[in-house]
């Protein structure tokens, strides 16, 4: 087999929050919530998304690279500058940590895209090729994240002990989540950990995606390369494709990746019947199977999702402008003692959390969606 | 009249002991082995006729009768096996072409029996089908890339609109068989069982009986090359339309309807006079490539307005990949390729036995082209050719089939004992003949609710795999490789059918 390919069958810890008000929250708050869930990971990857914390630098994909060494940073280097004009780039702060061992070369890049580097002038897809062939052809190097104004920050090892060593009590952030992995068969690769992330879209996830042989061969017909060798990035290639490329709502994306059942279409009136039987019909392979609770996190808020059957937990609470998503209430009431709501979302209803106005002027994932939107009102 | 030097097939062995001459046999043999002796209240039995039916067999009320290979041997030989000397001997005597009936007999490597299926353990939990939902619900036709929405004040407006598709309660559909190679009552029966299992049955080259134009909804009319049937209510009472190029069975030649079969009522719904051979002509004589192709597409879209999908229906030949991805980029809604154990009423053993490819490589290098070239949407495929079980229909829909076209399976559900004569016209079963006294034989009213019993046991048994898989929708499946594993296959073949080996992990 010429590919290591580790298929991420685990259970899991996963949390998200966020502040619709965009109030930044520190690192230290993420961390406290995964370390109530060390039970749930056995040690083999841990790691955070956090948006808003480059507020300095919003306007430039934030490379955050792990790079195994240094030939493959010298590649890496050469690759970005032959496509991007690099504005400062820097190691990756970390704190020395003997429960964390054997890091790659973390760096960070902030990037400008040259102009000729974009296809067709569509800057976001021109960054989506440079991550595909990064990872897929510069040995040794692998993109964690290259969102504008956020980052992944992750590892091998607990996600308290990963949260620590990054430093992440110095970041502020007004979305986090994070995840402590459980998987059954690792090969200790950092880049393995979860969130899985594409331009400022991040996923986390708890389960195994049954689907995963269909779903892969529908993103490659759309030039989506899964390289991660684990099958949590088709859901963050997924969601980049509907709702960016396809410009679908993010309500809508969330019922096509866990469809409604057709008895509950054949049960809806007629105009919702035909769009979800559409919809089906149309994206019958962009439907994900198997148990999974996922975080989508995206430059504008975040999704919780669980598979249609709810076969990994998923629990979500509100406290004034604050929306909490985690595998277990312990995690949440663990920093928000007295949610003012806390419930069992229902098996692939998503739980949709939005900031009221937008804190990243143009956000990625959402600027094509408002243009879109506006054509239609007018 | 010379020696026959071609041995009968069959022993037929009677017990005397249990016979009790009561001459069932005697009635319901088409090939006149069994005669009924007055002189000694005897029946004795002539094996030279004998096609190995079981009829007799079957209905004999004291299990008198046992049917059994010929025993004779003879001189072993690995390359002139007795079938090749018996053919010879059968040819030196007719000067013809040796004929047969049903699929590919031949023990070729069957790659269903070599793939193996994934079920879950502990990290994912299987899923129970009689305790939560699990949808086989499958819909075919052309698919576009995308879908656009326009936001509203209540939500969203859908703005895209589906070409025609099928809808199918479960990914089976009963296969071309034209009224004329089969029986009014079995066709009743496809009809019947195709509009309660919630799928379609296909009229095959032979035109549609106005009896059933009731069942036009299950419907799939077949347009062929000898354009037997095809009138404007034909088109517009079925479903779906289906052009006929090929067929696994006979890859490269037309359609064959002895005379024999051809009846007062077969000749009205063909439109051809009664008692003549029907022989369709191998190439359609109005498609010479591709873009003539295009034009009888486009030609049966107009004359029905859009409003039924075209599918084209290919045999799996040697550059089957390429030729799919042409019928789609021609205008097809629907791909059907038929592999080489696909049956038919009639073909020459020679091209039945060596021309074609197994279905299992066809789907698997027809969906890996198609998405190669990004067209895959663009067309559903149907897979036929030799299914024998629930297991191979979850096999081909995990290499990339949206559905699968059964035939031999459904004729073996109404009785059907694939003794390969069904060109005779003189089927014991009442199935593939037009003799009013043996088509009587067939209870059509028993023979839909057979196959859909048959229907019904092979969607709980899809079930059951799909939720051992883990997965509770059927385009979960859907060219999901990653849930097949190959044993005892080459190199070469694993990549073919872009599986990998029995023991690789994820």
């Amino acid at each position: 087999m010429g590919q290591l390919y580790e298929k991420d069958m685990s259970g899991c810890g996963i949390v998200g929050f966020m502040s619709e008000n965009g109030k930044v929250i520190p690192g230290d708050r993420v961390i406290t919530a995964m370390a109530s869930m060390h039970e749930r990971g056995n040690g083999l990857g841990g790691g955070f998304a956090a948006y808003g914390i480059y507020p300095e630098r919003a306007d430039f994909y934030a490379f955050h690279m792990l790079l195994d060494h240094p030939k493959a940073k010298t590649e890496t280097e050469a690759y970005l500058k032959s496509r991007c004009s690099i504005e400062m780039d820097e190691p990756i702060p970390t704190r020395r940590n003997e429960l964390v061992s054997d890091p790659p070369i973390l760096w960070r890049y902030f990037l400008r895209l040259k102009p000729e580097s974009a296809q067709d002038g569509d800057e976001e897809d021109a960054i989506v090729q440079m991550v595909m062939e990064i990872n897929a052809k510069i040995e040794g190097a692998f993109v964690a994240s290259c969102g504008k104004n956020m980052g992944v920050f992750k590892g091998v090892g607990y996600p308290e002990d990963i949260g620590a060593y990054y430093r992440l009590d110095e970041y502020q952030a007004y979305i986090w989540t994070g995840h402590g992995r459980f998987p059954t068969n690792s090969q200790g690769w950092w880049g393995g950990a979860h969130p899985f992330s594409l331009l400022d879209w991040s996923v986390i996830h708890n389960g195994e995606i049954s689907s995963y042989g269909i779903n892969k061969r529908y993103l490659e017909h759309f030039g989506y390369q899964c390289t991660c060798f684990t099958d949590t990035e088709v859901l963050a290639y997924m969601f980049d494709l509907l709702i960016r490329r396809h410009r679908l709502p993010i309500e809508i994306a969330a019922k096509i990746v866990c469809a409604h059942f057709w008895d509950e279409i054949e049960r809806m009136d007629e105009k919702q019947r035909e769009m979800f039987r559409t919809l089906r019909t149309v994206y019958a392979s962009a439907l994900v199977n198997g148990p999974f609770a996922v975080v989508i996190g995206h430059a504008n808020g975040i999704v919780g999702l669980s598979d249609r059957m709810k076969l990994r937990p998923l629990i979500a609470a509100r406290d004034g402008d604050m929306l909490y998503i985690a595998s277990e209430d312990s995690a949440i009431r663990e920093i928000c003692p007295k949610p003012a709501q806390i419930w069992m979302p229902r098996a692939g209803e998503p739980v949709i959390g939005l900031l009221k106005s937008p804190q990243v002027e143009t956000p990625a994932s959402m600027r094509r969606l408002e243009l879109f939107q506006m054509q239609l009102s007018n | 009249m010379t020696l026959s030097l071609y041995p009968s097939e069959f022993r037929i062995a009677r017990d005397m002991d249990r016979c009790i001459a009561c001459q069932v046999c005697v009635r319901q043999c088409a090939n006149d082995c069994h005669v009924y002796d007055v002189d000694d209240d005897c029946v004795i039995s002539d094996e030279r006729y004998c096609v190995g039916c079981h009829r007799c067999a079957t209905l004999c009320p004291t299990n008198a009768i046992t049917i059994m290979q010929n025993p004779n041997h003879y001189k072993s030989n690995a390359n002139w096996t007795a079938q090749t000397i018996k053919n010879i001997y059968k040819q030196a005597e007719s000067g013809g072409v040796l004929l047969t009936g049903m699929g590919c007999d031949r023990p070729l490597p069957s790659y269903f029996d070599r793939m193996l299926l994934n079920a879950s353990q502990v990290t994912n939990p299987s899923i129970d089908p009689l305790r939560e939902p699990m949808e086989l619900r499958t819909f075919l036709g052309s698919k576009p890339e995308r879908v656009t929405l326009a936001r509203t004040n209540e939500g969203y407006d859908l703005t895209t609109q589906l070409s025609p598709q099928l809808m199918l309660e479960t990914p089976i559909l009963f296969s071309a068989m034209s009224y004329g190679s089969i029986s009014y009552n079995a066709c009743l029966a496809l009809a019947t069982a195709a509009q309660k299992a919630g799928t379609f049955y296909n009229t095959g080259e032979g035109g549609l009986h106005k009896d059933f134009y009731r069942f036009g909804g299950n419907t799939i009319a077949q347009v062929a090359s000898g354009r037997f049937g095809v009138h404007a209510e034909y088109l517009d009472v079925a479903a779906a339309i289906e052009i006929k190029i090929g067929q696994g069975a006979k890859p490269g030649i037309g359609g064959h309807l002895p005379g024999e079969k051809v009846s007062e009522e077969i000749s009205k719904t063909r439109m051809i006079p009664a008692g003549t051979d029907a022989l369709s002509p191998a190439p359609h004589h109005d498609i010479y490539s591709i873009e003539d192709l295009r034009q009888l597409i486009f030609a049966l879209k107009e004359a029905t307005g859009y409003r039924k999908p075209v599918s084209v229906k290919i045999a799996a030949v040697h550059n089957v990949a390429p030729i799919a991805s042409g019928i789609i980029r021609a205008g097809a809604d629907i791909v059907a390729i038929d592999g080489l154990r696909g049956g038919t009423g009639a073909a020459p053993t020679m091209i039945r036995d060596h021309v074609g490819l197994p279905i299992e490589l066809a789907i698997a290098a027809v969906d890996q082209r198609l998405r190669e070239e990004g067209i895959r949407h663009r067309a559903s495929i149907i897979a036929g050719g030799g299914f024998r079980n629930s297991a191979d229909i979850v096999k081909a829909i995990a290499l990339g089939a949206d559905a699968v076209y059964i035939a031999t399976s459904a004729l073996v559900a109404m009785g059907c004992h694939l003794c390969q004569k069904c060109y005779t016209g003189k089927c014991n079963w009442g199935i593939a003949t037009q003799d009013p006294y043996l088509t009587k034989r067939l209870n059509p009213n028993i023979a839909q609710r057979r196959l859909v019993n048959l229907l019904r046991g092979w969607s709980l048994e899809i079930k059951e795999m799909l939720g051992g898989m883990g997965i509770n929708a059927i385009e979960s499946l859907r060219g999901n490789r990653e849930h097949l594993r190959g044993v005892g296959m080459t190199q070469s073949e694993l990549d073919i059918l872009g599986i990998k080996a029995a023991g690789e992990a994820w």
